[in-house]
Formats: structure tokens, C-alpha cells, sequence
């Protein structure tokens, strides 16, 4: 405000009467007022906003440790025209609107899931005089089922589902198809009835085993062959007879990659047959697979069919996988099992795309796990022994048929099983794996294929990179703050400072591209003379320190006390020059020509160019000057009074430091440290170029890693919206908040007690 | 005396002295390092033709810049399958880049020192920038008018510059209508479409309501088509000459000059001249888009990009960073729950920044994005308008990561100023909010402007949560340009930071990027360590004046 514009208030002053300056200052009062609030909420705002992030991210990561729930929808007597006849298999479809039931006597029945309301009655098309004997299910996907004849074939067919939208309202209908014809396919050249059956069928051909005249298993195999000229497709037909003297045949599992077999007995044992040459079946082992004083009562795949649930009597049910063995044999191993409660297992039904499973007993009690997590997610029941689950495609309805009749439609939420605390963080034995071990590999192309969600080999990598970054930068920054503060020309130090402090805001992308494509490569190079330089760095440093104090008197002061740093830039840079320029002969003389052969070879460290040694440098560059800043405050603001007392009292400049001054500059030394911590933990850019971002959990210098945060930059711009590796990501996010919050408040407190302690000396 | 020597600690001071010379051997080194490669990549290289002996044995002619050179140890290369003469325990090697892309497949190549017979400068040796496959070196033969032969020998150099010029004119004409005329008409047909849906959507599609739309566009359709028709003319008229020159090998190649960008003769070439072409280049650099995947031309998408988010950033970090440390210094009670507030908002600038992407994404585009798009533009669905990664929304995540720097600056400016100026102008009888806004901000401004700098220069080189909300790689379009809104804040774009990255990591062709990348990292460190540097300056200035007024 001016001259003028106050003598012009002055003016108004006078001239207006009364009522117009109590007006004025009413306006006045109310200005402020308005100031006082709306600074106020703006003020508040802002620092709710910053609140905001951390409660988004919680927000985002909460449903991952919801339990399921579920909600029961409707429950109705058994849709049928002749209630007689048993159910064989129940299936919903992807929308949850229709249910199908295939019955003992060859009719599948569509009906309405919420109401029970019968659709469509189609009976299947049996050969004359013929009955069913046996019915299989194949894999979930496919819709497929087959009936086991009594003259020794078997039919084939598959429930569909067409959408179309006519007056802009979806509408399902379902029909049956018959992939293979409509005949039934010859199974037993024999024409025996077909007691027990197994099948899977894909693109190149048709596997069914078939248990024939109560003690032959027989195996044929129909190999497609499509001919190029016709669009016809013609079968070759193989039988082999797998076994002839089976005693009992409880449950039959056939893979759908058409090379394993598994037979379950009454002595509750499984057998496994390598069906993959369909003209010479082999049986592999047969083995226990429960005491002897329970019984098997279910036994399913998982999805991926690879693991096999295996239910029993006494209401466990355990999942058991191939593993090879340190003869590479293949053997059966019993991985994790769950409890339901003490009643027999009655129903497993698999979810189609995840690892999760539910389980039903004689009791009416059913349960949601999930395998890899190791979750029991829910625990309900429908009150009466249950007979037949189905589980809809996308694993959020389920139909439940009980065995006195009745059937049970229920809503499921169950949106992330898969994540569990020892899921995310413990040793997971995956399928086909030969050991439980800390994997991250969150997508692949398949539908079956089982997300590896360990956080751990992330951290791992997170705290390696930062381990090396700091075992580089600690010292050099922490030296250089204590000669700075301590022992640096005043002005000498009005220049070192802000050029160090500049380094700070020197964008990590183009440390990360130096690291990258410049330093990884030349590393590779003359590794040898990085090494020699750490060695020969200090002695030489040393030799020339001692050198300068024999030098005589008159030419020493020629350079100040406090300016040793500018005279050992042009003898440092020698010695760097020095030690790299010996790298190749070194490398010649010690190692062969080639470090990293001979690295490989002589010593079985394997070497990866972007390795921990390049991210340790470039990331410790990085936190230097932030360690430097923080430490050289904390050591040039020890009071001077105690340093002068100190030195009065005799002792020498290195004594007074490291007796007087670090002691009392230690918490701040320390905070600096903290806060360097925190900033290469959270550093994205250069771990990311810098390294292979493989996540393997090797603490070997000479190996990359995987770090939370370059994990997050390159997996969540593909992550779906709210699906659980989105939400894994956001926790992966939410961690690094905390644990660099965490290290820089404690920092900042430590940081304040000092400023407190000094301002009162 | 060593003893002695040792005992006074001397060694050791000795010792941190030396950290601090690495240190600064460490930044110095590295500014340098970048500037030298930076720089050096737009100065003219010459042309050498060597005779060379291939590692079959066989001899062969190769025409290329010389790269790098290095020492190997005689070992690999004998392990590579070279037969050496001599037995010296290490031999060069040379980069060398060869061009030809598209006879050759590659354009670098390694060849050994020793195995070199003969090497040469041919004066007549060209360089050619293309716009696709990279450069072509060779011997200029002649220039082919439609087919025919107009000149040969010696006279094709001045030719080709003649003929060349006119065709990068028509060149320019091509570019203005493609990207001016034609993309405006573009928009405005998208915006038609878009304005039938919304009124589909809320049922005003009436007959002479669509009969209008109809008619717009009929008018774009036509000027579409005239504009087409003059295009062809054009692409013709370019298509005209045709160089025929000659590769190393001797083979035989034709190079239609609609294809060229720029043709210099390197070993030709006076000082100045190469001075001239070297300013050229850096001009070129920052004036224009990005050609062949990134790795040729220039960066100005991404340097405007970058000044458009640090400003939209900028105008929204500033009022709220000034007040929340206005309520905070000023307003708010001193007590325990202000200094958990500062504590935290301290902190915050320690928090990584890809945390702040990942809250970016999740909160702004997915949660307010997604719901501003189901509000506001049904008609674009299901083509996300603000529902997707943007320039607005990084600029918001900058903002907040920024916002503790503001703050932070801005409160140490408040407390420098001394009580006695606020409880002078309360004593004469001005409010609160008077004092604050004549007198105490006001003071307190360069404080705020030293905040904002070093904001402006943190969310300059920050990178990664900019991956998250909305840098790509190449935008079709700029966020500003002649249509209406001429703001467009729902568009992605380029960023000098993360077109380092990308250029650097995701290109098919790093060897030949590489130098571009050098000197993308250049101005970005210029920008930033100038941007520093000024607000340290600030800084200074501005403790010398208060220390007056405390006197």
C-alpha cells in the first residue's frame, strides 16, 4: 500500500459521515472473518487431502482380507417331470440364470436357477434296448458330460448357452449339442456295459477309460484328423487295456492333458498311470493316500488339474500333487489339507478360475477354500446332508442339491481368496513346484494358472538395494559431512554445499539411464579395476597425506588448512584413472582375459550386467547428498563453545570430533541416515533401469533384483481394475507409505529432541 | 614419526577430506559426462571408408562414422573366432555406425583395429538423414527427374540441395494440412458425433436437430475431400526426384528425395559449416517431433508436454500450499496436534513418489475420472474421456506430491519474519487478514516463489508416477492447440524424464538412441539445475533482507 492510498483513506475519513465508516468497518470485520475461515478450510483441506492417501490406499487394500459370504437366494424340490430319476450332474451357467441337471435316465433338464422352473426336458438320444450304466463329467470349461452305456459305448454331449438381446434384454437359451455325433462312440470292442467312466476331450482327440466287466480297464483314445480337402473330421480309434484285475474302483480321474490317470480304491489307495502314449499305459506308483480308518468319500481335481482333492470320513480333505523327486521320479505328495468338520465329505466341487474349492458333508455343512492361500473362507449349511454341489463359472452362485431332494440356490461373494497372510508373505508350495518357496509371478496368458502373490522376494529386493545403496553412500556422505562441517574453509564450503545439495534434485531417470546403459556396461568391462580402485583408493589417499606432511613447511602452507579436499581432486581422479586403466591387464593376468567367465566358471557366481554392484553405486549417488545435507546441519550446528572447551583442554581436532562433536551430532547423523534409507527404498526409476528386474532372492552383489517399487510401475498399469493383483499392488503400495513414513518420522522426531538439546546448551 | 603421525589423526582427516573430493569428482564428472556426450551428438562425424578383412577372411569395403573405440583382451576376440597376427596382449576395436539400415539390417557394427588395411576420407562421401531406416552414407551417382537423368557427377551435389529444399517446402505445405486443417476437421467431426449421441442420450434427437447435425457435417465432409485431393497433388509433386547412389559394395541404390530430411557431406565440410549444420541439429532437436520410434529428430512434444504439466501443476500447488502453511503458521493454535501436522507433512516429501502414482491412478482417474466420465460425458462411453490416465490428473498427482515443498518453504519464509512488522500493522488498528495479505505475505513472497521453484523443479524430473497417470511414449496431439477448448486436459502426453526411459530402454534400437538420449538428459538437468540454483540464489538473497530488518 502506498503513500497516496492511505492520505486518500484519510480523506474519506473525514469527509463521510458516521454511519458510512461503521459500515466500512463492518465490511472490514466481515473481510476477515471470510479470511479467517476460509484460510481455515483451505489449510484444513490441504492436509486432509494429504490424509486422503493413506486411507485410499487402505480403502483399496481392505477387501482383500474380507471373508466370503454368502446368502441364501431360494430352495425348491428337485425340477423334474419323473422325480424319480437321480441327479448325475449339476451345472450353472456364466449368468447364474439357469441351471441344468442330467439325470440316470439320460434327460438333461434346464431350469430357471432362482426358481426352480423347469425351461427345457430333452431327452437324450439312447440306442434302442440300451441303458445308462456310469456318467462322467469333463472339465469345467467345456461344459461336457457322458454317459456310459450298457452295451459298451458311451455318449457325449454338451450343455450350451447362446446370448442374444432382442429389445435390449439378454436373453439365455440353452440347448444340448453333441460334439462327437450324435451316436454313441464304441468304447468296449466287446460291447461290455460300462460300470466306471473317466473322459477329457481338446482339439486333437477324445481320451476315455472305461472300467469294463467289473475288473478291465480299458483306455481308447480317438485321435482327430482333419483332412485339408474336406472339412470332415475322421477319428483314429486306439483300445489298450490298462489294468485287468482292478479289485474296486472308487473314483476315476482322467487330466486334461490326457496323460494322467488316477484311481482311487477302497483300500484308500491311488494309483497314478502315465496314459501320454495311448498304446503302452504305465503304472507309475500306488499309494496310500489315508489311514486305514477312514474312508475316501470324494475325490475331484482342482482347477488346472494338476492337484487332486481327495475328501475322506472324517471331514478333511487334502490337496495332493505330482512332484518330482531328486531321481526326477514322479510321486504324489500330500501338500496341505483343511477341515471341514467330523462328518464325511460327501461333495467337492472346484472353482473353474481360481484355486479355490468347496466342500460339503453329511451334515449340510459346506465350506469355501482357496488352496494356495490357505484359506477357509466360509463356513454355512443347507441343514440336510448334501448330495451334489455346483459351483457357477465365475464362482458367485452355487446350486445345492441335498440327499433328501431339495435344491439350494446361493449367492456367493468370495472376491479374493488367494490372498492371505501366508500367502503374501510365508513359503507357498505351488503346483509343480518341488519345494515351497517366496515366488512373485502375478499373470500369465491361462486361465489355470495359479497367481504367485509373495511379497517377500520384493521386500528381499527392496532392502538389498537399499543395503548396497547405503553401503556405498553412508560413508563417503557421512565423511564428507563430518569434513565439511568440521574442517572445511568457510569459504570452500559456501561452494561445496549447494553443489552437493543440486546432485539432490537431479531427476533419478537420468541416474537410472546412466546406471543403465553407461555404468552396467562398463562394469562388466573393467570389473577388476573397480574393485582394485575401492582397494587402492584409501591407501593411495593415505601414501599422499603422509607424502604432503614430509613435504617442507614452506610449501604446505601454501595451501590452507581446510582445502585438502581441492588438492586431493586432481590425486584422486589420478588414482581412479590409475586403478581402471589396470583393469584390463589385472583381468588378463588374474582372471583369465575374462572376469566374468572366470567368475562363472571358477567360482559358480553367475553374473547379470544390471546386477545389485551397478544399482549400490547409482542409488547410492542418489541418497548422498540427502545423508550429506541432513548430517553436515546436525554436525556444523553443534555448538562451538564445546568444541573450543575441548580443544582448549588439549586435545586434538580429531579427538574433539570424534569425542565431542560426533557424540553430540549422533542422533542427527543418525535421522540422516533414516531418511537415506527411506528414499533408496522407495527409489523407482533406477532400480528399474539399473536391474533385471527379476525377482529372485540372491543377496549376491552380482544379481539383479525386483523392488516394491519398480514392481509397481510396471505391473499396475496392466492390473485390472479391483481384481486382486491390483488390490496386492496397492498393498505392495501402502507397505512402502508406512515403512518410509515410519523411518522418516522417527527421523524427524530424533531431528527435533537435537535442535531442543543444542538450542539449550 | 609415522606414529606420531597416525596418532594426531591427521590420516583420518585426510580420509573424509577425500570423500568429499569424491563427491564432487562424482557430480562434476557426471554433468560433464552428460554434457560431452549430449553435446557432441549433433556435431558432424566424419566419413571414413575402410578396407576391411572380414572374420571369414573375406575383404570388404565399409563406409561409416566411428563411434567408440575400446580395448579387448587378444583372448575373446581369438574365443570370437578372429585369427590375429601378433601376439599383443590386447587389440581396438572400433563402433562403428554404418547406416544402411535397410540393405544392411543393422547399422552398428564392431570391427577390430588390426584386421583394417586401408582406411580413407572420400570427399564426395554423403550423408543422408531419412525419414525412415535411419541414415545413408554412400556415393552420390546422379538425380533422376520422373525416370529420367537430369544431372551426374559432380553437379549433383549443388542439385540435390536445390531439388531438395523444394521438396522439404512442399514438405512443410503436406504437414500443415495433415496436422492443422485436416486435424481440425477431425475434431470437429468427433465432436459432432459426439454431440448426436448426447442428444440420442437425452432424447432431443429430433429431425431438425440431427438434419443440422447432418449438414455439419456434409460441410466438413466436403472440405475433408478437397483438402484429400489436394494432399494427393502434393504427395505427388514429391515423388518427383529420385537420387541414385552407390552403397560401399559398390551396389546400387535409389533414394526418392521424399524420403530425405536433410543430405550434408561431412568430409567437405569448412568449421563453420559444421557449426552452422551443429546449430541446425540442436535447433531441430528442440523444435521438432520425434521421428522413427523416437530414436531420430527432435523432442518439442516432450518438452512442451513437461512445461504444460509443471504449469497446470504450478497453478494449482501454489494457493494451496500458501494457505495450509498460512493456517498452519498464522491461524491455527500452536500446540502438540500443529507439530504432528508438521512432522507429517515433512514426511510426506520422504514418501516415495511412485506411492503417489499409485494413489493417482486409484483416486483420480479410476474413482474421480471414472465418475466425471459417467456424469458429464455419457455420450463418449465406453471410450473413457477423463476415466483414463491424462495430463490433468498427473499434474493433480504432482501437485500433491509437491505441496509438502510449498508448504515447508513457505512456512520457514512466515517465521522469518520478525513479530514486530505484524503486531505494528494489528497496532494500527489494520485486521488480521489486512496485515497478512499487505504485509506478511508479501514479505514472505520470495519464500513462496522459493518453494514453488524447487516444486517446479522436483515435479520436472520425477518420473514414475507419471508412468501411472498419463506420460506415453508419442502423442498424437498436443494438449494445446487451435480447437476449441484449445485446453485439452483429459490428453495424454510426452515428458522429457520419461521419454529418457523410454527411448533408453523400450527402443528397438538403442545403440542408435542412445546419443538422443544423452541429450534429452542434457536439458533436462539444465533445466532443473538452473531452476535449483535460482531458488538457492532466492534463498540467499532472501535471508541477507531480513537479516537487515531484524537489525
Amino acid at each position: 500500500m502506498s503513500d497516496s492510498q492511505l492520505s486518500n483513506n484519510n480523506a474519506s475519513l473525514f469527509e463521510t459521515l458516521g454511519p458510512e465508516l461503521a459500515r466500512r468497518r463492518r465490511w472490514r470485520v466481515v473481510k476477515d472473518y471470510i479470511a479467517k475461515y476460509s484460510v481455515g478450510i483451505g489449510g484444513v483441506s490441504v492436509i486432509l487431502t494429504i490424509v486422503l492417501i493413506f486411507f485410499y490406499l487402505l480403502y483399496v487394500v481392505l477387501p482383500l482380507f474380507y471373508s466370503a459370504s454368502t446368502e441364501s437366494v431360494a430352495d425348491y424340490p428337485v425340477p423334474a417331470n419323473d422325480p424319480g430319476a437321480n441327479t448325475r450332474l449339476l451345472a450353472l451357467e456364466e449368468q447364474n440364470e439357469i441351471a441344468v441337471r442330467f439325470t440316470a435316465d439320460a434327460r438333461g433338464v434346464f431350469f430357471q436357477a432362482t426358481s426352480g422352473e423347469i425351461i427345457n426336458d430333452i431327452a437324450l438320444p439312447l440306442p434302442k434296448g440300451v441303458s445308462v450304466t456310469s456318467f462322467a463329467r469333463g472339465n469345467g470349461p467345456t461344459d461336457l458330460v457322458a454317459y456310459g452305456l450298457s452295451d459298451g459305448r458311451a455318449l457325449l454331449v454338451k450343455h450350451k448357452y447362446t446370448l442374444s438381446y432382442p429389445n435390449d434384454q439378454r436373453l439365455i437359451t440353452p440347448s444340448i449339442v453333441y460334439p462327437l455325433g450324435k451316436d454313441a462312440i464304441e468304447v468296449d470292442d466287446y460291447g461290455r456295459p460300462i460300470t466306471q467312466l473317466a473322459f477329457r476331450d481338446d482339439e486333437e482327440g477324445t481320451s476315455l477309460v472305461a472300467l469294463v466287466g467289473g475288473n478291465e480297464l480299458i483306455l481308447t483314445h480317438l485321435a482327430k484328423e482333419e483332412s485339408l480337402l474336406e472339412d470332415e473330421i475322421s477319428f483314429e480309434r486306439t483300445v489298450t487295456t490298462i489294468a485287468d484285475n482292478l479289485k474296486s474302483v472308487k473314483f476315476m480321474l482322467l487330466d486334461k492333458e490326457q496323460r494322467n490317470l488316477y484311481l482311487a480304491d477302497a483300500e484308500n489307495n491311488v494309483s497314478h498311470y502315465d496314459i501320454s502314449d495311448k498304446q503302452a499305459v504305465e503304472l507309475l506308483y500306488r499309494i496310500p493316500v489315508a489311514k486305514s480308518n477312514v474312508r475316501i468319500t470324494a475325490m475331484t481335481f482342482l482347477s488346472g488339474e494338476l492337484s487332486l482333492l481327495i475328501g475322506t470320513s472324517v471331514g478333511q480333505i487334502s490337496q495332493w500333487f505330482v512332484v518330482k523327486d531328486h531321481f526326477n521320479k514322479q510321486k504324489l505328495y500330500q501338500v496341505r489339507s483343511f477341515e471341514l468338520g467330523d462328518s464325511a465329505i460327501t461333495a467337492i466341487a472346484q472353482e473353474q478360475r481360481r484355486k479355490g474349492f468347496v466342500a460339503a458333508d453329511e451334515r449340510g455343512d459346506f465350506g469355501f477354500f482357496h488352496t494356495t492361500a490357505e484359506r477357509k473362507l466360509l463356513i454355512a449349511s443347507v441343514g440336510k446332508a448334501v448330495a451334489d454341489i455346483a459351483l457357477s463359472p465365475r464362482g458367485n452362485a452355487m446350486l445345492i442339491q441335498d440327499q433328501s431332494g431339495n435344491l439350494h440356490f446361493w449367492k456367493i461373494h468370495n472376491e479374493h481368496p488367494e490372498v492371505s497372510w501366508s500367502s503374501l508373505w510365508s513359503k507357498v508350495w505351488y503346483e509343480s513346484y518341488e519345494e515351497p518357496q517366496y515366488v512373485w509371478q502375478s499373470s500369465s496368458a491361462s486361465n489355470d494358472f495359479e497367481p504367485k502373490l509373495s511379497l517377500t522376494p520384493l521386500v528381499f529386493g527392496t532392502l538389498k538395494g537399499a543395503f548396497y545403496a547405503m553401503l556405498f553412500a553412508v560413508p563417503l556422505a557421512i565423511l564428507g559431512a563430518i569434513y565439511t562441517a568440521y574442517f572445511m574453509a568457510p569459504k570452500m564450503r559456501r561452494m561445496v554445499k549447494p553443489s552437493i545439495e543440486t546432485m539432490e534434485a537431479l531427476p533419478t531417470v537420468i541416474l537410472g539411464f546412466l546406471a543403465g546403459l553407461w555404468f552396467a556396461p562398463y562394469v562388466e568391462d573393467n570389473l577388476p579395476g573397480i574393485f582394485s580402485l575401492l582397494l587402492i583408493m584409501p591407501i593411495g589417499v593415505l601414501l599422499f597425506a603422509y607424502g604432503w606432511q614430509c613435504l617442507p613447511r614452506r610449501i604446505r602452507q601454501l595451501v590452507p588448512d581446510g582445502w585438502f579436499a581441492a588438492i586431493l581432486v586432481p590425486v584422486i581422479i589420478l588414482i581412479a584413472w590409475f586403478s581402471l586403466s589396470m583393469s584390463h591387464p589385472l583381468e588378463l593376468w588374474l582372471f583369465d582375459g575374462d572376469t566374468r567367465r572366470w567368475l562363472s566358471v571358477s567360482m559358480g557366481i553367475d553374473f547379470d550386467q544390471r546386477n545389485a554392484l551397478v544399482v549400490g553405486f547409482a542409488m547410492g549417488f542418489a541418497v548422498i547428498p540427502t545423508i550429506f545435507s541432513i548430517a553436515e546441519d546436525a554436525i556444523f550446528s553443534v555448538p562451538k563453545h564445546l568444541s573450543f572447551g575441548s580443544l582448549a583442554l588439549g586435545a586434538t581436532p580429531w579427538q574433539t570430533l570424534v569425542h565431542v562433536v560426533l557424540l553430540t551430532a549422533s542422533p542427527g547423523i543418525f535421522s540422516a541416515v533414516m531418511i537415506g534409507l527411506g528414499r533408496a527404498v522407495g527409489e523407482t526409476m533406477i532400480v528399474l533401469m539399473a536391474t533385471g528386474n527379476t525377482p529372485v532372492m540372491d543377496f549376491s552383489v552380482f544379481q539383479g533384483m525386483r523392488t516394491l517399487a519398480a514392481n509397481i510401475a510396471v505391473e499396475v498399469p496392466e492390473s485390472e481394475v479391483d481384481s486382486t493383483h491390483y488390490r496386492v499392488l496397492f498393498l505392495a503400495a501402502l507397505v512402502l507409505f508406512l515403512f518410509t513414513f515410519l523411518f522418516n518420522t522417527l527421523a524427524e522426531i530424533v531431528r527435533q529432541r537435537l535442535r531442543e538439546k543444542y538450542s539449550s546448551l | 614419526m609415522m606414529r606420531d603421525w597416525f596418532k594426531s589423526g591427521q590420516p583420518w582427516i585426510w580420509m573424509t577430506a577425500s570423500t568429499v573430493s569424491v563427491s564432487l569428482i562424482l557430480v562434476f564428472g557426471l554433468i560433464l559426462l552428460i554434457a560431452v556426450r549430449g553435446m557432441s551428438h549433433f556435431w558432424p562425424k566424419e566419413l571414413v571408408e575402410f578396407s576391411y578383412t572380414e572374420r571369414s577372411g573375406q575383404a570388404s569395403t565399409l563406409v561409416a562414422e566411428v563411434h567408440d573405440t575400446e580395448s579387448v583382451a587378444a583372448e575373446r576376440l581369438r574365443d570370437a573366432g578372429f585369427k590375429l597376427t601378433g601376439d599383443q596382449a590386447f587389440y581396438t576395436r572400433m563402433l562403428l555406425k554404418t547406416g544402411n539400415r535397410d540393405i544392411g539390417g543393422q547399422d552398428f557394427r564392431w570391427i577390430v583395429d588390426q584386421r583394417v588395411l586401408q582406411r580413407s576420407r572420400p570427399e564426395n562421401l554423403v550423408a543422408i538423414e531419412r525419414r525412415e531406416w535411419g541414415n545413408f552414407y554412400g556415393y552420390p551417382q546422379s538425380i533422376k527427374e520422373k525416370g529420367q537423368v537430369i544431372v551426374d557427377g559432380e553437379a549433383v551435389a549443388l542439385e540435390l540441395a536445390k531439388r531438395l529444399s523444394r521438396v522439404l517446402d512442399i514438405y512443410k505445405q503436406i504437414h500443415k494440412v495433415e496436422k492443422g486443417t485436416i486435424g481440425a476437421i477431425n475434431y470437429g467431426m468427433e465432436r459432432l458425433r459426439l454431440k448426436q449421441r448426447r442428444l440420442e442420450l437425452d432424447g432431443d434427437d429430433t429431425a431438425a436437430n440431427l438434419q443440422m447435425i447432418e449438414q455439419q457435417r456434409a460441410h466438413y465432409q466436403r472440405e475433408y475431400n478437397a483438402l484429400q485431393t489436394k494432399l494427393t497433388a502434393l504427395y505427388d509433386d514429391t515423388n518427383r526426384d529420385v537420387l541414385i547412389a552407390t552403397i560401399a559394395n559398390g551396389q546400387v541404390v535409389e533414394i526418392p528425395l521424399a524420403k530425405m530430411v536433410r543430405v550434408y557431406y561431412p568430409n567437405r565440410m569448412s568449421l563453420s559449416e559444421k557449426t552452422g549444420f551443429y546449430i541446425a541439429k540442436v535447433w531441430e532437436f528442440v523444435s521438432d517431433g520425434p521421428r522413427e520410434a523416437n530414436t531420430e529428430g527432435g523432442v518439442f512434444p516432450a518438452i512442451f508436454g513437461t512445461v504444460m504439466m509443471v504449469l497446470i501443476m504450478s497453478v494449482m500447488v501454489t494457493p494451496f500450499g500458501v494457505v495450509a502453511a498460512v493456517y498452519l503458521r498464522e491461524y491455527a493454535k500452536q500446540g502438540v496436534l500443529t507439530r504432528i501436522i508438521r512432522i507429517a507433512v515433512n514426511n510426506l516429501a520422504g514418501v516415495p513418489s511412485i506411492v503417489y502414482g499409485v494413489f493417482g491412478l486409484g483416486f483420480f482417474v479410476y474413482f474421480l475420472g471414472g465418475n466425471i466420465d459417467a456424469l458429464f460425458y455419457a455420450e463418449a462411453a465406453p471410450a473413457p474421456t477423463f476415466g483414463t490416465p491424462g495430463i490433468l490428473w498427473s499434474s493433480l498427482t504432482l501437485a500433491i506430491l509437491t505441496v509438502p515443498v510449498v508448504i515447508v518453504a513457505t512456512e520457514e519464509g512466515l517465521s522469518r519474519i520478525p513479530k514486530s512488522i505484524r503486531e505494528g500493522s494489528l497496532a494500527l488498528g489494520a485486521t488480521k487478514a489486512e496485515t497478512l495479505w499487505r504485509t506478511v505475505l508479501p514479505m514472505a513472497s520470495p519464500a513462496i516463489m522459493t518453494g514453488l521453484i524447487l516444486a517446479i523443479a522436483r515435479a520436472a524430473g520425477e518420473v514414475a508416477p507419471l508412468m501411472l497417470v498419463g506420460v506415453v511414449k508419442l502423442a498424437p496431439s498436443l494438449p494445446l492447440d487451435t480447437n476449441m477448448p484449445y485446453l485439452h486436459l483429459d490428453r495424454k502426453f510426452m515428458h522429457l524424464g520419461f521419454h529418457i526411459y523410454d527411448v533408453g530402454f523400450q527402443s528397438p534400437n538403442v545403440e542408435a538412441a542412445r546419443p538422443l538420449v544423452y541429450a534429452t538428459a542434457l536439458l533436462l538437468v539444465a533445466v532443473i539445475v538452473v531452476l535449483n540454483l535460482s531458488a538457492i540464489a532466492i534463498r540467499n538473497h532472501l535471508r541477507e533482507k531480513y537479516r537487515a530488518l531484524e537489525q
